[in-house]
């Protein structure tokens, strides 16, 4: 089953570089809005904006079909467990559980048109494209039973969407010529800090065609950084700090409303 | 008005948050008790990660108890001699509550053991309160007093080995019994993030017979030292401890409970009882819905320490 599995892979590795040899051609310039979101204690939230173009040199025919984009936002990767409650006698509790490894704290999957147009099933498997994709591809916990393990990973993204953490949209993407595109990224308050990877994909008539990698760091800064450090670095004098403050505002509060 | 909590990495609604603690102030104010039993599924529910929530609920016990205790202090209302024997086994229930607490995350089931704590603590807590209530007010409308069990009606664990004498608070009985209560309270206390002032109380009221007067200051005394302990512990092990929120749950809270205290003095003692045990047990039959009904949503979904 498993080897079957993998020279199928192979084998689609192979038609695919054919395939792609010849097109070099088609490059993809991108940049971001900001490398270097900051957390201050105002922050609600952010979004960043992937934007750039798709160059051609002059001696490549142009394509027939149209230039389709995949842009891939993950955050710091976790491992994840999902849990499944179960009723157990009279209550219920955490029975079940599946592990998923290295995936995205932060997950966004924006297309210029929905992905089953853009390419197939197995190359969307192969290079990660979509967030099912991601996180079929990531999870080492294996289940006896696969509609079982389908299940948490089911459960997984619609958690994660709920907290508005994983999203994909098939309209993220916006050409604002036949070539320039731009993308925005929403950041909602709750994604962690850390370094964000983005990937841009380009395909043409449901071949890869070129990929694109660049990278943004979420991070604390000021007083919300200080903050962060010191609970990390210092734990023994951030903890007496915040027992003194407690013990200052309770000896303050007895003070204020005295009333004998 | 919004502010990004540093360790919880979320913001929140200060407003909100002064006003959500500024109620429970003014309930715990009310009854004299912590209050954290309410705040942390409070916190829970707003979306603060739970080990956030307890350990910076520790933060707000501490305070909340140093402003009693200060006042109980000057009404000379604490046995320090008790108060000592009970803070030395809430300390070592305060360790183990903790490493129990992230024995219990790293198997997943530290929402099943919160919830199930709860559960029992706060039916059997509150349905015995209700009962004794219910017996108070049974005898004073019925116009005969009521025989309060006396020195004479000893339960026989007072008179286990190693007794101690405790002059302000006329008792003269075993140590073990104390010390195991005060282990219990630290340990449910850590657990939980719950300073144990509504299992205290009580427990010192009913089952060691001290007298009023001096139960409440003695277990505030308590669990201003016990709560700082787990405090320490909480920013040590779990680094779990924001100030900022702490800061919040600090200044509504200490404004709820004076105006909580000021109404208490208008209440019956008898109304109070009442009132207490029947908010006990609707928060237990709250949580046992959580635990006894089919889930909405069955999955969770819980993140590990980030990898580097």
């Amino acid at each position: 089953m498993r080897t079957s599995l993998s020279i199928r892979n192979l084998i689609i590795g192979i038609l695919f570089c054919l395939g792609t040899n010849p097109a070099q051609a088609e490059k993809i310039i991108a940049a971001l809005s900001n490398t270097r979101v900051e957390i201050s204690s105002e922050y609600t939230g952010s979004s960043i904006t992937v934007f750039g173009t798709i160059e051609r040199d002059a001696q490549t025919v142009p394509r027939v079909g149209p230039y389709n984009l995949v842009v891939t936002v993950r955050g710091p990767r976790q491992t994840m467990t999902v849990r499944e409650r179960q009723r157990l006698g009279f209550i219920w509790l955490n029975r079940d559980q599946q592990k998923f490894q290295l995936m995205p704290a932060f997950l966004s999957v924006l297309s210029s048109h929905p992905l089953e147009e853009i390419t197939s099933d197995a190359l969307r498997l192969k290079f990660r494209i979509g967030m099912d994709a991601i996180a079929t591809a990531q999870d080492i916990n294996q289940f006896q039973n696969p509609n079982q393990e389908n299940l948490f990973r089911t459960a997984l993204l619609r958690l994660k969407k709920q907290e508005n953490l994983y999203h994909q949209s098939t309209q993220g993407v916006t050409f604002l010529s036949p070539s320039l595109f731009s993308a925005p990224v929403i950041l909602p308050a709750t994604a962690p800090t850390g370094i964000y990877d983005v990937e841009v994909a380009l395909f043409v008539d449901n071949t890869l065609l070129d990929r694109h990698y660049s990278n943004f760091e979420l991070i604390k800064t000021g007083f919300q950084q200080e903050v962060g450090d010191m609970s990390k670095d210092y734990p023994l004098y951030y903890g007496l700090a915040t027992a003194l403050a407690a013990l200052f505002f309770g000896w303050l509060a007895n003070i204020l409303f005295r009333r004998d | 008005m919004q502010i990004y909590l540093p360790i919880a990495e979320m913001p929140v609604d200060v407003l909100f948050v002064l006003g959500m603690s500024a109620i429970v102030g003014f309930i715990s104010g009310m009854f004299g008790i912590g209050g954290g039993f309410l705040m942390t599924p409070l916190l829970i529910f707003i979306g603060i990660p739970p080990a956030i929530a307890v350990a910076s609920q520790t933060a707000q016990i501490v305070a909340s108890s140093t402003t009693s205790s200060i006042t109980a202090f000057h009404r000379q209302s604490i046995d320090f001699k008790l108060g000592s024997v009970l803070v030395a086994g809430g300390f070592i229930g305060s360790i183990l509550g903790i490493f129990m607490f992230a024995a219990a995350r790293r198997a997943g089931q530290l929402d099943l053991v919160i919830v199930v704590s709860y559960v029992l603590l706060f039916l059997i807590v509150g349905s015995l309160m209700l009962r004794e209530s219910i017996k108070d007010l049974w005898f004073k409308y019925s116009g005969r007093p009521r025989q309060l069990s006396t020195a004479s009606h000893h339960a026989s664990y007072l008179g286990w080995p190693l007794r101690m004498r405790f002059p302000r608070s006329k008792l003269y009985c075993s140590v073990i019994p104390v010390v195991g209560l005060a282990f219990f309270i630290g340990f449910i206390g850590a657990l939980l993030g719950v300073g144990g002032g509504f299992i205290l109380v009580p427990a010192l009221l009913y089952l060691f017979r001290v007298p009023t007067s001096v139960v409440v200051g003695t277990s505030q005394f308590q669990i201003v030292c016990t709560s700082l302990v787990a405090l320490i512990l909480h920013a040590l092990t779990n680094q779990a401890v924001d100030i900022i929120l702490a800061l919040l749950l600090i200044i509504g809270g200490v404004f709820g409970a004076q105006i909580g205290a000021r109404i208490a003095k208008h209440l019956k003692a008898e109304m109070f009882r009442l009132l207490l045990a029947l908010l006990l047990l609707a928060v237990g039959i709250q949580f046992a819905f959580d635990l006894f009904v089919p889930p909405k949503e069955p999955f969770s979904i819980s993140a590990s320490e980030r990898l580097p």
